[in-house]
C-alpha cells in the first residue's frame, strides 16, 4: 500500500511510514503537553469569556479536534483512501455532532436562565 | 492491494470480493461501525455538556475532583494522572499503527512484538481507570447534603483546604443500626450506613470556629467555588439532611448528582470498549503468532482490530478534553 508521507500540507515529508508514526506522535504528544500545562497554569488573559465560553476552553476544544484529525488521518490511514470514502465516514460526523451539541448547549442555557430568573429556588 | 478490483475483474458482482471505493468488505464494515459508535459517544457527551450548561455556575471543578497521583499520597496533582493516561494510550495506539505497518510488509515477528505491546498498553490503561475510579468512589473528604439537594464541603478557614468529616466529627450514642433482610421485614434492605451522624456533624462543626462551609456554587469572577463566612456556615449546615462519603450513582460528595452519574457512564462506557479492545486485540495476537495471516497471505485482520483501537483511543482524547480539561 503506498502511503503519503507528507503532514501539515507538505510542510514536513517522512522517508518512511514508520517515520512519519513517530513523527506524529512526537506532535500528538506536544499537543496533549500544552494542553496539559495550559490545564495546569490557566493564563488568567485565557479566562475571559469569548462567544459564551473561556477562551481557554476555546484553545482546548480546537487542540482536540487537531488531535482527533491526526489520529484519523494517519494512525487509521484516512490520508490514503479514497476521498470518496474519507467523506463518506467525516461527513456525517461534521454535520450531525455540532448540529446535535449546537441544539442541545443553546437549550441548556435557556434552562439555566429559567433556573435562574425564574420563581424556582434551589438555595433549600 | 492498490489494485482496484472493478466489474471488469469480476463478471459476477453480487458474487462477492469487489471493493468499492478501495476499501476491503471487513474495513469498511469496521468503519461503518466506527461512525455509529462515534455518534454514540457524541450523544453521551453532548448530554453530558447540556448538563453542564444547565448547572454551569455549580458544576464541580474537575481540578478538585481528579488530583491523586499513585504513591503520591496527599500531594495535590490535579490532571498530571490522567495526562499520563492519556500518553499511555497514544502510545499504545503507535505501537497498534508500527504492527499494521509491519503487517503490511508481511514481517509475522515484528507484528506479534508491537500486538503485545499494544495490550500491554491498554491494559495498563484500563488498570489506570480502575484506580481513578476506586479513588472517586471512596472519596476523601466528604461532605453533607442539604434536603434541595445541594452538596455543601467542609474547609479551613486558615488554609482554605478541605477538611475531611472525620477531623471534626463528634461521637454519640446511637442505637440506629443497618437495616438488613434477615432482620425486620423480610427482603427489605437499606445501603450501609455513612460512618457519621448529621446531628455529629452539626455538633462537631459548632465546636470549631475554624471550619467553613463550601458550597457548589461558583463565583464567576474567580472561577472557584464560593465558601460562606461563618454565621452563613452555621446557618446552612443546620440544613444539612444526608451524609455523603465518596460517589454511588445516588449521590457524590463532589456536588452535582449527574456529575458522578456521567463520569460513571461515560469512562466506564469507554473503559469497556478498552476492555474489549485489548480482548480482540489478543485474539488476533494469536492468531498472529499461529501463523493464521502468514498462510491468508495479508494482515488486514490487524489493520481492522487497529482502527477500532484507534477509535478508543481518540474517543479518549475527547473525553479527557470534556472532563477534565474544560
Amino acid at each position: 500500500m503506498a502511503h503519503k508521507l507528507s503532514i501539515f500540507r507538505g510542510l514536513v515529508t517522512f522517508k518512511s511510514n514508520e517515520q512519519k508514526i513517530w513523527g506524529v506522535l512526537i506532535f500528538l504528544s506536544i499537543v496533549t503537553a500544552v494542553e496539559v500545562a495550559l490545564g495546569i497554569i490557566k493564563p488568567a488573559f485565557l479566562l475571559t469569556p469569548i462567544f459564551g465560553m473561556k477562551g481557554l476552553n476555546w484553545i482546548f476544544i480546537i487542540l482536540t479536534i487537531v488531535k482527533a484529525y491526526y489520529i484519523a488521518w494517519d494512525f487509521m490511514h484516512l490520508r490514503d483512501e479514497k476521498r470518496s470514502f474519507t467523506s463518506s465516514i467525516v461527513l456525517p460526523l461534521l454535520i450531525l455532532i455540532p448540529y446535535l451539541v449546537f441544539i442541545l448547549l443553546v437549550e441548556a442555557d435557556y434552562i439555566y436562565n429559567v433556573m435562574l430568573e425564574g420563581f424556582v429556588s434551589w438555595n433549600f | 492491494m492498490e489494485a482496484t478490483t472493478n466489474l471488469t475483474e469480476n463478471e459476477n458482482v453480487w458474487g462477492g470480493g469487489n471493493k468499492p471505493l478501495n476499501a476491503s468488505y471487513g474495513k469498511m464494515m469496521m468503519w461503518f461501525f466506527i461512525v455509529s459508535d462515534a455518534l454514540t459517544f457524541s450523544g453521551f457527551l453532548a448530554a453530558y455538556g447540556f448538563s453542564r450548561f444547565k448547572n454551569i455556575d455549580s458544576w464541580p471543578i474537575a481540578d478538585e475532583v481528579f488530583y491523586h497521583f499513585p504513591f503520591l499520597h496527599g500531594v495535590n496533582a490535579p490532571m498530571y494522572y490522567v495526562a499520563l493516561m492519556t500518553f499511555i494510550l497514544i502510545f499504545s495506539s503507535v505501537t497498534m499503527v508500527l504492527a499494521v505497518d509491519a503487517g503490511h510488509k508481511m514481517k509475522q515477528n515484528k507484528v506479534a512484538v508491537y500486538m503485545l505491546l499494544t495490550i500491554i498498553g491498554g491494559a495498563v490503561f484500563v488498570g489506570s481507570q480502575a484506580w481513578e475510579w476506586k479513588n472517586f468512589i471512596k472519596g476523601e473528604y466528604g461532605a453533607v447534603e442539604t434536603r434541595g439537594g445541594q452538596i455543601l464541603q467542609f474547609v479551613s478557614a486558615d488554609s482554605g483546604k478541605r477538611v475531611a468529616l472525620s477531623s471534626f466529627a463528634t461521637s454519640q450514642p446511637t442505637d440506629r443500626a443497618q437495616h438488613s433482610s434477615d432482620k425486620g421485614l423480610w427482603y427489605v434492605e437499606e445501603a450501609a450506613l455513612p460512618t457519621y451522624s448529621v446531628s455529629e456533624l452539626q455538633e462537631g462543626f459548632l465546636a470549631n470556629p475554624d471550619l467553613r462551609v463550601k458550597t457548589e456554587m461558583i463565583d464567576a469572577e474567580t472561577g472557584h467555588k464560593i465558601v460562606l463566612d461563618r454565621a452563613a456556615s452555621e446557618a446552612k449546615i443546620a440544613q444539612a439532611a444526608y451524609v455523603v462519603e465518596g460517589a454511588n450513582l445516588i449521590r457524590n460528595e463532589y456536588g452535582n448528582r449527574l456529575f458522578a452519574d456521567f463520569f460513571f457512564f461515560i469512562t466506564g462506557f469507554h473503559g469497556f470498549h478498552v476492555l474489549s479492545g485489548v480482548v480482540i486485540n489478543g485474539i488476533i495476537f494469536f492468531n498472529v503468532l499461529l501463523g493464521t495471516y502468514e498462510r491468508r497471505g495479508h494482515y488486514e485482520m490487524v489493520e481492522k482490530v487497529g482502527l477500532y483501537w484507534h477509535f478508543v483511543d481518540l474517543v479518549w482524547v475527547f473525553v479527557f478534553t470534556f472532563f477534565y480539561l474544560v
